[in-house]
């Protein structure tokens, strides 16, 4: 008996300082977001009354965080299919291939370990206009129109969201390959023999297969395009989110309230929108996407 | 070799290497250029005509690059010696003892994944201001000392000792974090590896919170730095290219040197997050 609590004290030892931190650092910031989404705190000033709904109400009636809302989403509608099917395209290459293989995943996982700040420059140089854009250089030597990229307000959130695939493709390659290692070589070999053609393996077996890998990426995917700001920050004029709002992100908006115009209240109701979105997607394509698993 | 499995090799190769130089091309491209002279940056020449070294004597020489260097090292290299500190004390502790509350704690450390970045860093902006944590390494560091992704993946590893190896320790008079210190550790050194190498390439690249902490120049890291250094000099391309450069080095060595364990803590973080 002595022994046994012994082992419990030392667990509980053993336990404090992390459990402090988890406390304090993790969960009752996120308690103190929730209560100043409800306060109008302005960091400069001491008055800190409860007002109710009227930030969130103020939020949505603010025509840039209705922007920077609509623009989040198309982050997440262009950038997260793109990344999906490119990389496992590429996934399903590189599975075939023996030699050379991991040189090209070593080649194709680099831009995601690299700082997101330099990326974002070297990208924004690539995109400049003529002389100084490679980019339009080269459109120009095809005899193609050069093109704005991120001086446009329609070309400047498609781009940023090119920069974004190219950077995630690395990671889901690799975790498309460790699926499609995971599957039976006995299930291909079976149906090989019944006479299945190339293209019937493919969608009849290995898709199907990786369906769950599909669907884990896809939610981490949504999220970090929920979440851009590194990007949009460093590519655009000033970190603005700019040309016009046209790129900015909800999380820039969030920025700019809290840190530019000290309105933490307010940024505060943003966070809150941001966290309800993610976990409302994260339970959304769980639920549905785990639906259609079948071996 | 049928010639149908033929022709598709053929096209596999061909579009797989297509796409690396597409990958690969922004890093040529970025660390040709920190070779250029202005001269030649609005110029399309892919090599550089008169390579110069330049550029990184100004920005090594006159520029706060080689403090954001040092304050980046210092702040990879302590989060991530305290994460693998904690996380695997947690993770041993969480595997390996059987006390009351036990599944309730996982749960909470587990449920708090669930919390965006986003929503904590105003009030850690308004905790770092009231405790004067603005602008030190303390500031920089204190959200990522213990993370609870680690704590799951060290007690799945933990959780492979054989519980008789800790009770022999136990009656040799092994102390119970001398078990913890002596025997668990270097069982799961693998798994430490890759852990520390995910902790310090993300601690390297972070950019959301060292930007909203820290306000004086001096105490930027890499990627902050580079991020202001840029936009004060917009029209520099070398010299930014340069900057971009000298803060991706330090990961090109670590990753030329680690490729392994990378890969596989990448693979770690996906398959069992």
């Amino acid at each position: 008996m002595k022994l046994r609590q012994k082992k419990i004290l030392t667990a509980y030892l053993f336990l404090a300082l992390p459990l402090f931190f988890f406390v304090f650092i993790r969960f009752y910031p996120m308690l103190s977001a929730f209560y100043m989404s409800f306060t109008n705190w302005n960091i400069l000033s001491p008055k800190k009354d409860f007002v109710g709904f009227s930030n969130y109400v103020k939020i949505f009636s603010d025509p840039v965080f209705r922007i920077a809302l609509f623009n989040t989403l198309k982050y997440v509608l262009l950038g997260v299919p793109s990344v999906i099917v490119v990389s496992l395209f590429l996934a399903l290459l590189l599975n075939n291939m023996i030699r050379f293989r991991s040189m090209y995943r070593l080649i194709y996982v680099m831009p995601y370990i690299t700082p997101m700040v330099a990326t974002s420059w070297v990208w924004r140089w690539m995109y400049q206009r003529p002389p100084a854009g490679i980019i339009n250089n080269i459109l120009n030597a095809l005899g193609l129109p050069t093109r704005g990229f991120l001086m446009s307000t329609t070309e400047a959130l498609p781009s940023i969201v090119v920069t974004t695939v190219w950077i995630e493709i690395g990671y889901c390659v690799l975790i498309f390959l460790a699926g499609l290692q995971n599957i039976p070589k006995e299930y291909l070999e079976a149906a090989r023999v019944d006479g299945a053609n190339r293209r019937q393996l493919l969608f009849r077996i290995t898709i199907p297969l990786l369906n769950p890998v599909i669907v884990f990426l896809s939610v981490i995917e949504t999220i970090i395009f929920l979440r851009i700001f590194t990007q949009v920050y460093n590519m655009t004029d000033q970190g603005s989110g700019g040309p016009l709002n046209s790129t900015k992100p909800l999380v820039l908006y969030i920025y700019q309230k809290a840190f530019k115009s000290f309105d933490m209240g307010t940024a505060a109701a943003a966070t809150v929108v941001l966290f309800a979105i993610i976990l409302t997607i994260t339970i959304f394509q769980l639920k549905v996407l785990n639906r259609n698993v079948q071996y | 070799m049928t010639k149908s499995d033929r022709i598709v090799k053929a096209v596999a190769y061909t579009v797989l290497t297509a796409l690396a130089i597409v990958m690969i091309f922004p890093f040529v491209w970025m660390v040709l250029s920190s070779f250029k002279p202005f001269s030649e940056i609005y110029r399309p020449y892919f090599f550089p005509k008169n390579p110069t070294l330049d550029n990184y004597r100004q920005i090594l020489g006159s520029s706060l690059f080689p403090r954001w260097f040092t304050n980046s090292i210092i702040v990879a290299l302590v989060t991530t010696a305290s994460v693998l500190f904690f996380d695997s004390l947690v993770g041993y502790t969480l595997a390996k003892f059987r006390f009351p509350g036990r599944n309730i704690i996982f749960v909470f450390i587990l449920s708090t994944l669930m919390i965006p970045t986003e929503m904590l860093i105003i009030p850690w902006y308004v905790m770092s201001s009231k405790f004067g944590w603005i602008d030190t390494y303390w500031g920089i560091m204190f959200p990522g000392m213990i993370t609870a992704f680690g704590i799951f993946l060290m007690k799945q590893f933990m959780e492979t000792i054989p519980d008789d190896l800790i009770d022999a320790a136990r009656i040799d008079g092994v102390s119970e974090f001398g078990i913890f210190w002596r025997i668990a550790l270097p069982l799961v050194r693998p798994a430490l590896a890759s852990l520390a190498i995910l902790n310090f390439i993300g601690n390297w690249n972070a950019f959301l919170w060292p930007l909203i902490v820290s306000s004086k120049p001096q105490m930027y890291t890499l990627p902050v730095g580079l991020a202001y250094f840029s936009s004060e000099n917009l029209m520099r391309w070398e010299l930014i290219m340069t900057g971009a450069t000298i803060s991706t080095l330090p990961l090109i060595a670590v990753f030329l040197i680690f490729q392994r364990q990378i890969i596989r803590g990448i693979m770690l973080s996906g398959l069992k997050g």
